[in-house]
């Protein structure tokens, strides 16, 4: 069953703002928070933290629980709104970006954004017309996550490394500048995170920047090429990824 | 591309409600259950209570309805899906406006069912004028949608969600309700009395104006945290 | 403002310590006797809950459009005075039905409209109170529907009760009690003011404390 709408002209069906349309972002290479805090009441949750990640990076933002990382994630897709300072793609705000925006950003988070009442290839399905990617994409997407013969069993059926595999595929499906992952290694067997670790160093071979919120320090090690440490919500150290990752997190953050 | 990922959010709904059916079947049943106790509370030895229909018929669409507001953003919150979608490249309202459609239909299929129950059950003429019933149902329904489904979608992180939603909804749906429950009398009584009833709509098509122009303009700000 | 606040709040106090006297003093009303007299302060509460719905809605908006946090204590303060004279209304209001209509409460468009106005209030507090995070927002969405929805659940009402003509009708006012009537509005309005502003200087203040905490953790 297909239901093809054809995209309205340029000027939407009705616009409720009152600025103009805005044309497709072309790709950013910089993303920047500029002295963001965000706070809850008394609790805050990221206290005036400034950052910059570049094409071809992959931060690692490491931290104990509760530190802000989420928060940040969140910050960085457009999902939270910074109390003071501001998050800047490429030198604009995401404001004056508009929805073009979010077409170069791709998050994969610990829920895995999937719909267990649908198949696999029906859930890339739907997020890649959500995109507007073709259906030969989402095919390859079903090949490289290694689930064609299953793409047609609900992923309510999977297992957790199978439904972690599907969500990155998802993910990434748009070919996302900046890409957001938070905690992306929980659950996985040996083989997934081997997937995983090859995914993200191709991202950032191709361009893209990769921002990785993690616990675990030796899966990071090998991995990122940057290391911003954070906690209760402050950036303790931000500089590139040295041998003895393990070392230096404790000394800088400690057994928080 | 608004109405494209609108009709997107829409379709993704009904093919997992096409899959299970869960949503649809238990809402029914509720519906059902709903018209089988105010049954027992309006008759009167053995005669339904003039009017009875009526309110019942809302009431039942109000109640089954805010059941499955709710369960249509739990299916969103699971998974956080919810996110996933507000990360789209559209603008946030098509999701929005995809949600409340599905509502729309929802309750739709459920009037299917309940308009030929109550008519049975309560020996009242609701199809004494159909096209104004039409009207009046899809009007209120629509209405009920709208407030519905922006208080749930704001109401999905929100730990007491499931007491909250009828705490707020039901205060806000007043005006809905007396207009459709006061239509459906204008339609029902004898001799029935069009001319009300198209006010009634009109009254109905007004609000439900007001309140999706209001909800398109509160959903982003509500939704980012 | 600041400077105003005490002096208004001793005029307001003596005001409401002459009211009762200017009340007792205003015609005998026939037909109802003593219980008439609610009404002095039943109408009056009446439109501050009114005004106060609105002062709430649209600093509601301000909240949601422009994220200022100022008009958000507003809305909050203006939320919990709507609740307070809508107790109000709906407490003297059967008082006064009881003895001019002989019936506790009656479904008229201006009660219903309090009834329902009252709901949506107490709703704002709850959803503020147990809302989890990002309630104010949640709070500012519902204050701004429910504003909008006022004069639809007054309409409604309206023509659903005046097309069964009742008995009961809302007299108008005579001349001997106007000067109590208008009295009494005054220093509830006043009343009002003062309580909004003390209000909205509390949260102002809990705001401020907060930054100081939020300063304190920076400087550690």
């Amino acid at each position: 069953m297909t239901i093809s709408v054809p995209s309205p002209p340029t000027a939407p069906v009705w616009r409720l703002s009152l600025s103009p349309p805005k044309a497709v972002t072309a790709d950013f290479d910089a993303v920047s928070l500029l002295d963001v805090s965000r706070h809850f009441g008394r609790r805050r949750a990221i206290s005036r933290l400034s950052l910059t990640v570049n094409s071809g990076d992959i931060v690692g933002l490491l931290g104990p629980n509760g530190a802000g990382k989420s928060t940040l994630i969140g910050l960085l897709a457009t999902l939270v709104v910074p109390t003071s300072g501001e998050v800047r793609f490429g030198g604009e705000t995401a404001q004056s970006l508009g929805t073009g925006l979010r077409r170069r950003l791709g998050l994969l988070a610990h829920e895995l954004h999937l719909y267990p009442e649908l198949s696999a290839r029906q859930n890339l399905q739907f997020f890649g017309r959500l995109y507007g990617v073709s259906d030969q994409r989402v095919e390859a997407g079903l090949t490289r996550a290694g689930i064609e013969e299953r793409a047609d069993d609900d992923v309510a059926g999977f297992s957790r490394g199978m439904r972690q595999r599907l969500a990155l595929e998802r993910a990434l499906l748009h070919d996302p500048r900046l890409v957001l992952l938070d905690e992306p290694f929980t659950g996985l067997d040996d083989r997934a995170v081997g997937i995983v670790l090859d995914r993200v160093r191709e991202l950032a071979a191709g361009g893209a920047m990769v921002v990785l919120a993690t616990h675990d320090l030796d899966l990071a090690d090998g991995l990122v090429t940057r290391v911003a440490l954070v906690r209760d919500g402050r950036l303790l150290a931000d500089e590139a990824a040295a041998a003895g990752l393990r070392a230096r997190y404790r000394s800088v953050v400690g057994h928080a | 591309m608004f109405l494209r990922t609108a009709l997107l959010v829409l379709r993704k709904d009904f093919t997992i409600e096409v899959k299970s059916r869960e949503i649809l079947y238990t809402t029914l049943l509720f519906a059902l259950s709903c018209v089988l106790v105010f049954s027992i509370a309006f008759v009167k030895e053995g005669e339904p209570l003039e009017d009875a229909a009526a309110g019942i018929l809302w009431i039942a669409i109000e109640f089954a309805g805010t059941l499955a507001l709710g369960r249509t953003f739990e299916r969103e919150r699971y998974g956080e899906t919810l996110r996933a979608l507000l990360l789209a490249p559209a603008p946030r309202t098509a999701i929005y406006v995809g949600k409340m459609l599905g509502i729309v239909v929802l309750l739709g299929v459920c009037e299917l069912l309940l308009v030929p129950l109550v008519a049975l059950l309560f020996r009242s003429p609701l199809f004494a004028e159909p096209v104004l019933l039409v009207a009046l149902l899809l009007t209120g329904t629509i209405g009920f949608a709208v407030v519905g489904s922006l208080f749930a979608a704001m109401l999905v992180r929100a730990r007491t969600r499931d007491v909250m939603l009828p705490i707020l909804l039901y205060p806000m749906t007043v005006p809905l309700m007396i207009a459709g429950v006061r239509g459906t009398v204008a339609l029902t009584q004898t001799p029935a009395d069009p001319t009300s009833a198209i006010m009634w709509i009109g009254l109905l098509a007004c609000m439900d104006t007001v309140f999706l122009v209001l909800a398109l303009w509160t959903f982003e700000p509500v939704m980012t945290e | 403002m600041r400077k105003a606040f005490l002096p208004l709040l001793v005029v307001t106090a003596a005001m409401f310590a002459y009211a009762p006297v200017m009340i007792a003093h205003a015609d005998y009303e026939s037909t109802m006797g003593l219980v008439q007299k609610v009404m002095y302060f039943h109408a009056p509460s009446g439109m501050v809950m009114l005004i106060s719905a609105v002062v709430c809605g649209v600093a509601s908006a301000l909240f949601l459009w422009r994220k200022d946090p100022a008009a958000d204590r507003v809305a909050l303060a203006a939320a919990e005075l709507t609740a307070l004279f809508g107790l109000i209304v709906l407490v003297t209001g059967p008082l006064w039905a009881r003895k001019a209509w002989g019936v506790w409460w009656v479904w008229e468009a201006r009660l219903t409209m309090s009834f329902v106005g009252w709901l949506i209030a107490v709703g704002y507090l709850f959803v503020r109170k147990y809302g989890g995070p990002g309630s104010d927002k949640l709070g500012a969405a519902l204050a701004v529907f429910g504003t909008a929805n006022v004069p639809f659940i007054y309409v409604s009402v309206n023509i659903w009760r005046t097309m069964h003509p009742m008995t009961t009708v809302v007299p108008t006012l005579q001349a001997g009690m106007r000067g109590a009537f208008w009295f009494s509005a005054l220093t509830l309005f006043m009343l009002y003011g003062l309580l909004l502003t003390a209000r909205v200087h509390l949260e102002r203040q809990r705001a401020v404390l907060d930054e100081l905490y939020l300063a304190e953790e920076d400087r550690s």
